[in-house]
């Protein structure tokens, strides 16, 4: 507005407000240097003669690794860079921006470093674990620029601490609740509360299904009961039942909410240890080179 | 026959304490009266193990007692320990109920029908109040109480807690907290919504409720309270609830009434007693925040009844204790004690040229600076305390256009030069000695508006916010003239145009400054009127009626005016305009503003052109509204819904974008690792709206509600315009208390951890982040006591780079806008590409 005091903030240009994602950060300024450092590589590759073929060996083939080899390395600072908080003008969503796009990269520089030269042997392997970290990495992006959404709507303002606490406190009142049951249907309560809804380890938390939910199996169980009695609304079982439906609620998006996490989290599993893996094949790969001249 | 002594002190806190420790020492024959059963009951109801903290450490205690800072405990017993070897004679379970008579001989009677004679009164029972009392009938055994300390010491109870503000939902929540206790609580509140609580206490209560850990009876009061037993009027009529114990909180009366009506003479009014004007101990104004006037030696208006520590104003435990010293002195007839803080002041004045005492500079700032020409010279030194005084060479420059500051500059001597424009600073306007200036950063805590140089060699006083907003209160008239001036700068400031202050005579005399709480407008879409509102603190929001729902157009900051439309174009109102957050506005009016631009053409051009900016905002947005009516939707209503999070009063704020926020929380421990292991931001906690996430964070309010009730005054804005706590803070949880937002927290410094790579390579460590307390506790250096301090967002100030969880975030989630940049349409045209 015309007559707002404009207070010019430092550190903030006024324009970022319209903030971007690491995706399309600086109008993809990291997108576009690799694509060019890539197609720089490709024509290289077409335009520069090597005889008897292209091969890891040729200046040409030393100049490509040499930049991967680096590459690998200074992608790898990123897990420095995230942890370490020092003062300065660096932005993580920068590095991973750069990250990202120099590490896709990473497919051309490392495909034309090889030359089509594939074998049993440690050059290979330390390929193939790039390609590896690449993929997982791929597979990163994907669920980084598509789960964030789901996750926010599924949790609806609450903390994952608030959804394990109402988790708690039905449990609590499921356990006075079913006191009065007989012995059988309070049996059914019991396995309920015994149950770690979550246990059962990484495939389930990332498929989401719990087929053998003890509150599911209680809950179709204490219905079938109550099915042909006359609703009084003073049976305990009735108050049983509404507090099953509620925790199965809970539990569907507590379950919901542990995978979306997972899901995000799942291929760092991958991406990082691969890389050590690389880094180790990679020195491998250089020092073999580097005996054998 | 009554007792009789020659000093009673009422109240036994470290004022009255140290008085009473005086008096024993000189001999003197006296009483301390103390309402509990025991000494310095604010003190003692302190957190226990409570760090308390003894500032200002340029301070020199003057008292019989011994402080310093330490455990409350170990503080207690010492004074217990004293008060018995001074022989002082304490009176306990001794409430002071009124007190008559004039010096040399008041009665004070107590609650239990004692009266206790006495020639002087000291009055020292701080500012705690009385609780409010439940006023339905108590039956024989039934437990009413109005404090709990411990909510883990009641179990398999039915406890009923009666009031619904802050600190009834803090108890409730406490009591049933731990299930394993199995008590059932019931809270009560007299309305259907929880007006006086924090919105995260709100929350907390209903999450509660719904989970079934409590029951909450609205519109719903107490009437008969009987042992085992409580009843309630609802509004379906008598209800009767098992009850063993009820916890009233219902607020506390401030003590001022009983204060004023000491030593009052009364008469019959309407068959009620009322105190005759004029009489008893009298304030310095009608403000919430104002307190007794006193003389120098501490004496009321009342003579022979004295005030002392923080009902005087003094919130600090060394204050109080050399006041408690001191009018004992005074009393007795010491009249060359100097006050314990005159090195403070020495210091304060040894930089400015000529040689002069404290005294004398007191009385030369005092008789040359017109806003400081009524103050006593008690209330002088206390002014100083908070301000500094400072000489400027001419030339100097004394603070610089957009430098962030809320403090208001007086000038003693000399005068200065106000650089109006941006562009030249070759234009310029004088202000000259005995006049103030940098009065828009005390108002609107925004920005300085224009540069300013000193014109000749001069002494300025530069006046803390709090020093100020005290002066205020004290001094009527320095208020009026404050106001007066301000809004005329304000006024000449907003419109430039070649506008002097001599332009706007007529549209002052007739400016009334109009609070405006939350949510109200002040101009109403469809309604006639032109007069044009100035926004003299808070922010408002403009909206219009578009296809039957509102849509909204502009934010509005402080520091903007609005209704120039219909002034100038005639017709109706186009909009409405209301209060995103409680605000004041200056009316102008129509019919003077238009005399004054018939005068001055510039400015008729400048609001026309102004006007003509507001009206293709507008156009656009209706424009835009038949072709893309879901982004303006969406665009007026994330707007919406980020004024109801109180983003209007904020003037930097961190948003998370959920789209975008893959929930790493690095932010948190980026947060946490630039600050001595202690994150300021909950990441996950608060509201989302249309995946636009207000995480629990600092918003650096305008006018901040941390900084209403600081004892130490340790919150300030820095330059960068975040708000933040210095070391000074005493750790008493009142700006936690009143933070709206519940940004604040209570903790003290983890110890230091291993470096990142010991972490990475060796596994040493918590890693990064918060360490756990766990970690934290095994890691403690044995002995040292690490006091709790409040801890809040300082927008990373000082620390270059900027803010580290917007430094630290991956994927460009986390972001920290200014609402006026925010809430303006540049967002709408970019969603719409
Ligand atoms: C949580 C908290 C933490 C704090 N931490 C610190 C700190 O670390 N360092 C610091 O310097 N300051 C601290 N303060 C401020 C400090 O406690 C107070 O400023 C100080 O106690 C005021 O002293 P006083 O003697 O004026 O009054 P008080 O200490 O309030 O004492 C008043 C006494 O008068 C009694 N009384 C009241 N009415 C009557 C009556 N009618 N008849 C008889 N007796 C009566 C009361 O029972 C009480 O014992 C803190 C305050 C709070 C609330």
């Amino acid at each position: 507005m015309a007559t707002a005091t404009k207070r010019a903030t430092p550190g903030r240009v006024k324009g970022e407000t319209l903030h971007d994602g690491f995706l399309r950060h600086r109008n993809f300024r990291w997108m576009k240097i690799a694509t060019l450092l890539s197609l720089i590589a490709i024509a290289g590759y077409f335009l520069i003669d090597v005889q008897p073929r292209h091969n890891g060996g040729s200046w040409y083939g030393y100049g490509l690794g040499t930049i991967g080899a680096l590459l690998i390395l200074w992608l790898t600072l990123l897990g420095l860079r995230k942890r370490s908080m020092t003062r300065g003008r660096w932005s993580l969503k920068a590095w991973t921006s750069a990250h990202v796009y120099l590490g896709l990269s990473l497919i051309v520089i490392g495909t034309l470093h090889t030359g089509f030269q594939f074998g049993w042997n440690v050059h290979t392997l330390a390929y193939a674990l790039m390609m590896i970290v690449i993929l997982s990495g791929l597979y990163g992006i994907f669920a980084y620029a598509t789960l964030p959404v789901a996750l926010s709507n599924n949790r609806e303002e609450m903390t994952q601490p608030q959804m394990l606490d109402a988790l708690r406190s039905i449990d609590r009142q499921l356990h006075d609740a079913g006191q009065p049951l007989e012995h059988h249907l309070a049996a059914l309560v019991q396995s309920s509360l015994d149950q770690d809804p979550f246990g059962g380890g990484l495939i389930r938390r990332l498929s989401g299904r719990y087929p053998n939910c003890a509150t599911r199996a209680a809950q179709a169980a204490i219905r079938r009961e109550t099915a042909y009695k006359p609703n009084l609304g003073e049976d305990p079982l009735e108050k049983v039942d509404a507090l099953l439906v509620r925790k199965e609620a809970i539990l569907a998006r507590v379950r919901r909410h542990l995978k979306l996490k997972a899901m995000l989290e799942v291929w760092l599993y991958v991406h990082v240890p691969i890389t050590f893996a690389l880094i180790a094949a990679l020195s491998a790969h250089i020092v073999s080179v580097f005996f054998y001249w | 026959m009554a007792e009789s002594y020659r000093i009673a002190i009422v109240g036994s806190g470290p004022a009255g304490l140290s008085a009473a420790a005086r008096a024993a020492q000189l001999g003197i024959s006296h009483v301390l009266l103390e309402k509990t059963d025991h000494l310095s009951d604010t003190i003692y109801k302190y957190q226990k193990g409570k760090h308390v903290m003894a500032t200002p450490s340029q301070l020199v205690l003057r008292s019989d007692m011994d402080f310093e800072a330490g455990k409350r405990e170990k503080i207690l017993g010492t004074w217990d320990d004293q008060t018995a070897g001074h022989k002082v004679n304490v009176k306990y379970n001794a409430e002071a109920k009124a007190i008559a008579g004039q010096a040399g001989d008041f009665t004070i009677t107590t609650t239990k029908g004692e009266t206790i004679r006495a020639e002087t009164v000291v009055m020292a029972i701080g500012t705690q109040g009385n609780p409010n009392l439940v006023r339905c009938p108590v039956g024989e055994g039934a437990t009413v109480q109005y404090q709990l300390d411990d909510p883990g010491e009641y179990i398999d109870e039915h406890i009923t807690v009666i009031g619904a503000g802050d600190a009834g939902i803090e108890n409730a929540l406490g009591l049933a907290a731990d299930p394993e206790q199995r008590n059932t609580v019931t809270i009560v509140n007299r309305s259907a919504e929880f007006s006086t609580a924090k919105d995260a206490n709100i929350k907390a209560l209903l999450a509660a409720e719904a989970i079934g850990r409590m029951q909450i009876l609205r519109e719903t009061t107490s009437s008969a309270i009987d042992k085992g037993m409580i009843t309630f009027d609802t509004r379906d009529g008598e209800v009767k609830v098992r009850c063993d114990r009820v916890i009233a909180r219902m607020g506390s009366a401030p003590p001022r009434g009983f204060v004023e009506s000491c030593g009052a003479s009364f008469e019959d009014k309407d068959g009620k007693k009322v105190r005759v004007a004029g009489t008893g101990i009298e304030f310095s104004s009608a403000d919430r925040v104002s307190y007794p006037v006193l003389s120098p030696t501490f004496e009321t208006t009342t003579p022979g009844i004295f005030v002392i520590g923080a009902l005087a104003g003094y919130p600090l435990i060394k204050h109080c204790m050399n006041q408690g010293h001191d009018v004992v002195e005074f009393i007795n007839g010491n009249t060359t004690l100097k006050p314990a803080d005159e090195p403070i002041l020495v210091g304060k004045f040894k930089d400015l040229p000529g040689k002069k005492s404290v005294d004398e500079w007191l009385e030369f700032l005092r008789t040359n600076i017109t806003i400081l020409d009524a103050l006593s010279p008690l209330q002088m030194r206390e002014f100083m305390l908070d301000s500094e005084a400072r000489f400027y060479r001419k030339g100097e420059t004394i603070f610089e256009r957009n430098a962030p500051g809320s403090s208001l500059f007086a000038i003693a001597s000399g005068s200065v030069l106000v650089q109006v424009s941006p562009a030249d600073p070759g234009i310029t306007v004088p202000i000259g000695s005995g006049l103030i200036f940098g009065e828009v950063g005390l108002i609107s805590g925004r920005r300085r508006g224009a540069t300013i140089i000193a014109a000749e060699d001069s002494v300025c006083v530069e006046i803390s916010r709090t020093a100020a907003l005290r002066l205020q209160s004290q001094v009527p008239a320095a208020k009026a003239a404050i106001t007066r001036i301000s809004t005329e700068r304000q006024l000449l400031q907003m419109f430039g145009s070649g506008l002097t202050s001599a332009d706007l005579g007529g549209v002052l005399d007739g400016a009334t400054i109009i609070p405006v709480s939350a949510g109200k407008p002040v101009i109403t879409e469809g309604e006639e009127g032109d007069d044009i509102y100035v926004i003299r603190s808070g922010s408002m929001v403009v909206e219009k009626t578009v296809g039957g729902k509102p849509v909204f157009l502009s934010y509005l900051p402080a520091g903007s005016y609005v209704g120039e439309m219909t002034l100038i174009a005639g017709g109706r109102r186009t909009a409405t305009v209301r209060a995103a957050v409680k605000s004041e506005v200056i009316k102008l009016s129509g019919a003077a503003m238009r005399a004054v631009m018939e005068q001055k053409p510039a400015l008729l051009e400048k609001v026309r052109r102004d006007m003509a900016g507001r009206q293709d905002v507008n156009a656009f947005i209706e424009a835009k509204k038949d072709s893309f009516s879901g982004v303006v939707d969406m665009y007026s209503s994330v707007a919406t819904f980020l004024v109801d999070q109180g983003v209007g009063e904020a003037t930097d704020v961190l948003l998370i974008d959920e789209n975008l926020c893959v929930g790493c929380d690095n932010c948190e421990k980026a947060c946490a690792d630039s600050h001595d292991g202690l994150s300021r931001l909950d990441r996950e906690a608060g509201k989302t709206y249309a995946h636009l996430h207000v995480p629990t964070s600092c918003r650096h309010c305008e006018h901040p509600h941390c900084m209403a009730d600081c004892p130490p005054n340790a919150i300030h804005r820095g330059p960068d315009g975040e708000v933040f706590i210095d070391d000074t803070c005493i750790g008493c949880g009142n700006c936690q208390r009143n933070c709206p937002y519940g940004v604040i927290r209570m903790d003290s410094v983890p110890p230091k951890k291993p470096g990142l790579l010991s972490w990475l390579f060796f596994g040493a460590g918590p890693g990064p982040g918060e360490p756990s307390k766990k970690w934290s506790y095994a890691h403690a250096e044995p002995g040292v006591e690490k006091p709790k301090k409040a801890i809040k967002c300082d927008m990373c100030s000082g620390i270059e780079g900027g803010p580290a969880c917007v430094r630290a975030c991956p994927t460009g989630a986390a972001i920290r806008v200014a609402p006026e940049d925010f809430l303006s349409v540049s967002r709408l045209e970019r969603e719409e590409s």
